[in-house]
């Protein structure tokens, strides 16, 4: 690369290079291991047991395409494959697509914002432990047939004590607490360091669209999340404790779990679907060579989005008795909903048509992405309309719809931001041909398996039969949606063959491979512990495209203990100093107390106090300051 | 062309913290408000919603015994003065009058708790009874979470202040522990009016 570089200016001596790793760095040792606090430690650990989980996901969903691949099949049970479609959903929406968008963001986030580390590191590593510790859980249970079989939304009276005896659900329902507990507290990661550790100069407008994207996604999670949270505590407490929140024979009421679970599960979708959003305006502008058409319109779509986000969740129960004026309500907000992600996309297709493109592998998920959203998008326009909606209601046809806005809305950006990033991450470019292999692959195969979907609905199977039988029409098309996750299945192994192989030996990849516009590729790749020697002063929306983008640095924060710089959150101006914690292994330890808490409270509401005995104190250990820490802050103190 | 003059910030004339919504901690608090706030919203469009769903309000049951409960809401009213007191001595970093202050809410939250546990004696309803039960428990014992947890938060930092070796940023976290402690009164009033006069005003 032969571009200067602006940030390498300022870059450390290596006597102050080693003294900023020491400082910043994971201590080694098992102990320090899961001391860490650096974001892209945690942020790494959080993709990687995301895509984990992903690859669990994957599994059961292929086991399901192997049971329907002919009529009568034997291959699984009826039992088991509840447990299955159960564990499938529930993986996929709790446990790798939220999880995988934050991770995204606590990774990228405080790089493209152009600081050292994220707000609240050990309450970030603190996040992540919960979410790992939740997933073990509910793939323990499974493992020992005590898996959750009520569906990934958890219906009551069929998921309430009468109906479904036993631990199952009561799995299921700890399991949401632990996930929730970690994107909300994420959410709060996010926002604080989105909020007020941006760079010198990166004004609110200045801010690259993926960190809007996050910050948009974290505050719908801080108000979304709750009512799952309550829904899921008020299921367990009907079913351990016997209150009657969702039980009609004594004042409670099947439609509250309804509504409280949609309006956590409308937004949910949005909170997938917008930082992946970012993804792809990240994408095309260094794909297409030129800045992003329609900055503002794009902001402003994505909170738009946001917000209406939240007025859509009857259109889940179309089928229920709620009362119809309400129904066309929801149906004009469903459609309304259309226009902000309309206009993005219109945004995207200008920038296209004016840049020069750059067809490289994450440029084609891109554009993957436009041509299976749009059809996921139509469909959805169709299952708005309550009178359709109500025909298809719980048929393939609702399966096929979820899948083409999820998997195309959400999961083909987010591989074209593995290859993006993934340089970024381990300072190795992927393979651009086993990239093409994969993602043509898993292109085909996703239409070969969900389109016939479309059809089997619109024939009449409904969704969580464990088998059907051989003279209503479905079997070939079964076995074509079969075939297809075959190939989708062959895709993921290229991909992780990829990985393996590019991770150990893969092309050595520069600072700025791509020729990107923001701040993350103006470090070393993979980035340093402390991320930026010297913080930059940003100038404009693209820091890295022209000679004025980066005009200055910062001086003098303290490399040990290690400081970082706090701005205001309108226009970025330089506030104060803030030392940050060393890592520590309190957060670990508070997680394991916090599990032991949430599994113990599955078997005796006890476990809820005395599980707080040493919540409590793993908690104060970890907020008192050891002597020495207290002499070196006062050594670096100014007042205000 | 020449590059422009390379602006320098020199971070070493910077406050090491600040208070207020400057500090990272205020955002930290802020957020955990936001979402505490949401869960108490739910759970009073919770009672509204089960309310809905019977002729007969509340059910099965005699209204809650008005004494505990607005003994509790007048202490908690009360507490908001010294809690002031405190965060403005905390943010004139005035060390002897946070330590009387700290304590003085500590024992604020004592108090709190011993008439929060005859509050629960005084429902007239079990949480098994109907969803009505159901609600009024919910309610009250999630509000009781945070009075513990703010009870805590508030002993340990007091304790932390007895300290020779005061940070000034201990100082934001007492600052931000009383805008907590606002929070959890503040959120008491709306709560208070449901589960005590929800069941008697028709």
């Amino acid at each position: 690369m032969s571009r200067d570089i602006p940030v390498g200016r300022g870059e450390p001596s290596p006597d102050e290079n080693g003294k900023l790793e020491r400082a910043w760095g994971t201590p080694p040792g098992l102990v320090g291991w899961l001391s860490s606090i650096d974001h892209k430690v945690i942020g790494y650990r959080f993709i990687v047991t995301a895509m984990a989980f992903f690859a669990a996901g994957g599994i059961l969903a292929a086991l399901m395409r192997l049971q329907l691949a002919v009529p009568e099949n034997s291959l699984i049970g009826p039992d088991l494959y509840n447990q299955i479609f159960t564990m499938h959903g529930t993986t996929m929406m709790f446990l790798f697509a939220v999880p995988v968008m934050q991770a995204m963001g606590v990774y990228l986030v405080p790089l493209m914002v152009g600081t050292r580390n994220i707000a609240f590191p050990r309450l970030n590593a603190y996040a992540y432990w919960i979410y790992l510790f939740g997933g073990l859980m509910i793939y323990t249970a499974f493992a020992l047939d005590i898996g959750p079989d009520a569906g990934w939304f958890s219906y009551p009276p069929l998921a309430g004590p009468e109906f479904s005896p036993g631990k199952r659900v009561d799995f299921w329902a700890q399991l949401i607490t632990f996930t929730e507990v970690s994107g909300l507290l994420t959410s709060i990661v996010l926002i604080t360091t989105i909020l007020k550790l941006r760079a010198p100069g990166m004004t609110l407008d200045r801010m690259p669209l993926f960190v809007w994207a996050i910050l948009v996604t974290s505050f719908m999670i801080m108000f979304a999340m709750p009512a799952i949270m309550f829904a899921s505590t008020g299921l367990i407490t009907d079913r351990l404790v016997g209150t009657h929140f969702y039980n009609p024979a004594e004042g409670g009421d099947a439609m509250l779990w309804q509504h409280l679970f949609w309006f956590f599960g409308h937004p949910e979708v949005y909170i997938i679907f917008i930082p992946a959003l970012g993804f792809i305006s990240s994408i095309i502008a260094t794909f297409a060579r030129r800045p992003v058409f329609g900055y503002p319109v794009l902001v402003l779509s994505m909170i738009a989005t946001g917000f209406l986000g939240f007025g859509l969740w009857v259109h889940h129960m179309f089928a229920t008795d709620a009362p119809e004026l309400g129904k066309s309500f929801f149906t004009a907000a469903s459609m309304i909903i259309a226009i902000p992600t309309a206009l993005q996309i219109f945004c995207w297709i200008t920038t296209l048509w004016n840049g020069r493109l750059n067809f490289r592998v994450p440029l084609l998920f891109v554009l993957a992405f436009f041509f299976i959203l749009v059809i996921g998008g139509l469909t959805g326009i169709m299952l708005a309309s309550g009178p359709l909606d109500l025909q298809v209601h719980d048929t393939y046809f609702v399966v096929a719809h979820l899948h083409y806005v999820l998997i195309g809305g959400a999961v083909f950006p987010l591989f074209g931001a593995f290859y993006y990033w993934f340089p970024k991450i381990t300072g190795r470019m992927l393979n651009e041909r086993l990239g093409r292999w994969n993602f043509w692959l898993f292109f085909i195969g996703f239409n070969v398996t969900f389109f016939p979907m479309h059809h089997l609905g619109l024939y009449g199977m409904p969704r969580r039969v464990y088998t059907y039988p051989a003279n209503v029409g479905w079997s070939d098309l079964n076995a074509v949606a079969t075939l297809g996750a075959v190939v989708i299945a062959v895709s993921m192994l290229l991909f992780l063959v990829n990985v393996i192989r590019s991770y150990r030996s893969g092309a050595r990849s520069p600072h700025d491979p791509w020729s990107a516009p923001t701040l993350e590729w103006a470090t070393a790749s993979p980035p340093p512990v402390y991320n930026f020697a010297r913080i930059p002063i940003v100038a404009s929306r693209e820091p890295l495209w022209g000679p004025s983008g980066i005009v200055g640095r910062v001086d003098g924060l303290s490399m040990d203990p290690p400081e970082n710089l706090v701005t205001c959150v309108l226009d970025a101006a330089p506030d104060h100093r803030s030392v940050y914690p060393r890592p520590g292994i309190w957060p670990f330890l508070s997680a394991v107390a916090t599990t032991v808490l949430f599994v113990g409270s599955i078997f005796t509401p006890w476990a809820i106090v005395w599980g707080a005995v040493p919540v409590a104190i793993a908690l104060t250990a970890w907020f008192w300051p050891g002597k020495d820490e207290i002499d070196e802050h006062l050594a670096l103190e100014r007042k205000p | 062309m020449s590059r422009p003059q390379e602006q320098v910030v020199d971070a070493t004339q910077l406050p090491s913290y600040a208070f207020g919504n400057r500090s990272l901690m205020w955002w930290g608090t802020f957020g955990m408000m936001a979402i505490e706030g949401m869960v108490f919203a739910l759970a009073c469009i919770v009672y509204f919603y089960v309310r809905t769903r019977v002729d007969e309000w509340p059910p099965d049951a005699l209204p809650p015994e008005l004494v505990w409960g607005t003994a509790n809401t007048l202490l908690m009213l009360l507490s908001l003065v010294p809690n002031e007191w405190t965060k403005r001595a905390a943010e004139a970093e005035d060390l002897p009058k946070v330590r009387i202050g700290m304590w003085i809410c500590v024992g604020f939250g004592t108090a709190f708790l011993l008439l929060r546990t005859l509050e629960f004696t005084a429902l007239n309803v079990r949480w098994d009874t109907n969803a009505y039960g159901s609600a009024v428990w919910m309610l009250l014992a999630l509000h009781t979470i945070h009075v513990a947890t703010d009870f805590w938060d508030t002993t340990v930092l007091a304790v932390l202040m007895m300290q020779d070796r005061i940070e000034g940023k201990r100082y934001v976290d007492v600052s931000e522990n009383g805008m907590y402690w606002y929070f959890v009164v503040l959120a008491w009033l709306p709560i208070y009016a449901i589960i005590y006069f929800g069941a008697r005003v028709h």
